[in-house]
């Protein structure tokens, strides 16, 4: 997709795999079954570190970049 | 007499133009066109290429386009249908796989061209497929090894790796000097020796991506949410498989501002699907994604979600689905994407 033109953010855990395949915009998530949540930190702190995760994705689709780079979470915002 | 020629090309080589005309719809004209003209003074005269055809890439990747194709092919009446050389590009080579594909299911001999990296090189069907360089500067020696194979395909000779044929070759039985105990050492020896690519089965390489542009701005952008997690509506209506998909399917999101559970759910075989169906956002992050719409923070959410299963996915079909799912959201005018990984 990125080759086509489509920057596209790739959420997930395993992000060794995922900059060794070549993806260029990785968001750093925290489990495999759940790219997007963490079900040990109850509803509401899930709720906002999805948001989190997802701003973090808008970010990376509008940052430059040149080869596989990690869009970390920021801790402090979480 | 001469063999007639068919040769399939995409609007870029037809001189239509760039990414800015990739949604042309097929077409043809008659004789040789672009690198075709090349092509057909590397065949002779034995060969006349009688018609070119071309399709945009968008389109040419997308669904429901071969019939059309197809069409434009026979109604010039080939002996051999000719297909690329695409290179590295990606809905090009699928296009001219399924071309050539397609002619070869209807008994038309036909061979197509483009770099052993190229997604389309497992969709070429029983057609052969022959190597071109990586990019189009290497066109040269690309359309003489096209030729050659040309040649052969027309006499109804098969094609080996000798020709320059990659991708799927059908397997021959033959008889080896040594039992697999003597050739599994003498790999190892090789390897302790310093060679580190001798080896009876390649595995699928990984090749280079070029990252895109970023998109200048989100408040505007039309962001697509897509998904390797197999997250469906809870009946599973279209059968998505939970392991070595070999397709992928959209949903729409309109008028949906959560994902609720119960209503879908994931089918991916290679996790506990447990947390997901518990909140399906832990796949698809819609609720967020709506929430930053409405803020501003999104300029608009695409109308649908593109999902497969990615568990056991062949590097070919994944990078099929990557390119389809880039033509489709292209044609829908999506900037951007968000896409989630078990």
């Amino acid at each position: 997709m990125e080759r086509a033109g489509i920057p596209t953010a790739l959420l997930c855990n395993l992000t060794s795999i995922a900059e060794r395949v070549g993806a260029p915009r990785i968001v750093p998530t925290r489990g495999i079954p759940y790219p997007t949540g963490d079900p040990s930190l109850g509803a509401e702190k899930e709720r906002a570190w999805r948001r989190r995760l997802v701003e973090r994705g808008l970010e990376a689709v509008a940052t430059a970049v040149h080869k596989p780079t990690l869009f970390p979470v920021d801790r402090e915002t979480e | 007499m001469t063999t007639r020629v068919v040769h399939y090309i995409n609007q870029f080589f037809a001189g239509l133009g760039g990414e800015d005309t990739a949604t042309v719809p097929p077409a043809s004209k008659a004789g040789a066109a672009g690198p075709g003209r090349k092509l057909a003074q590397l065949l002779g005269d034995d060969f006349e290429i009688v018609a070119t055809v071309w399709c945009g890439d968008d389109h040419a990747a997308g669904p429901e386009v071969m019939d059309d194709l197809l069409a434009l092919v026979r109604a010039a009446g080939p002996d051999v249908v000719v297909t690329g050389p695409a290179f590295t590009s990606g809905r090009y080579g699928l296009a001219c796989a399924r071309v050539a594909a397609a002619a070869a299911a209807e008994g038309i001999a036909a061979v197509a061209c483009m770099h052993p990296d190229n997604p389309g090189i497992d969709e070429a069907g029983t057609a052969p497929v022959v190597a071109s360089g990586e990019v189009a500067r290497q066109m040269g020696p690309s359309l003489e090894t096209l030729a050659a194979a040309v040649r052969k395909v027309a006499a109804g000779e098969p094609l080996g790796a000798d020709d320059g044929r990659v991708g799927k070759i059908p397997r021959r039985n033959v008889t080896v000097d040594r039992t697999s105990a003597e050739r599994a050492v003498a790999l190892v020896l090789a390897r302790l020796g310093g060679d580190r690519e001798a080896t009876e089965v390649p595995l699928p390489r990984f090749d280079q991506v070029t990252p895109a542009q970023p998109v200048t701005d989100v408040t505007t952008a039309l962001v697509a949410l897509v998904t390797e997690g197999a997250l469906v509506p809870d009946a599973n209506p279209d059968s998505l498989e939970s392991a070595r998909a070999t397709r992928w399917l959209r949903y729409s999101l309109d008028g949906r501002d959560v994902l609720p559970a119960g209503e879908f759910r994931s089918v991916h075989g290679g996790f506990s699907t447990v947390w997901a169906n518990e909140d399906p956002h832990r796949i698809v992050p819609l609720d967020a994604a709506r929430q930053l719409e409405a803020e501003g923070a999104i300029g608009k959410l695409h109308g649908e979600y593109l999902v497969t299963a990615g568990n056991g996915t062949s590097v070919g079909n994944a990078r099929r689905f990557g390119v389809e799912w880039a033509a489709d959201l292209r044609r829908q005018g999506v900037q951007a994407a968000l896409l989630t990984a078990t």
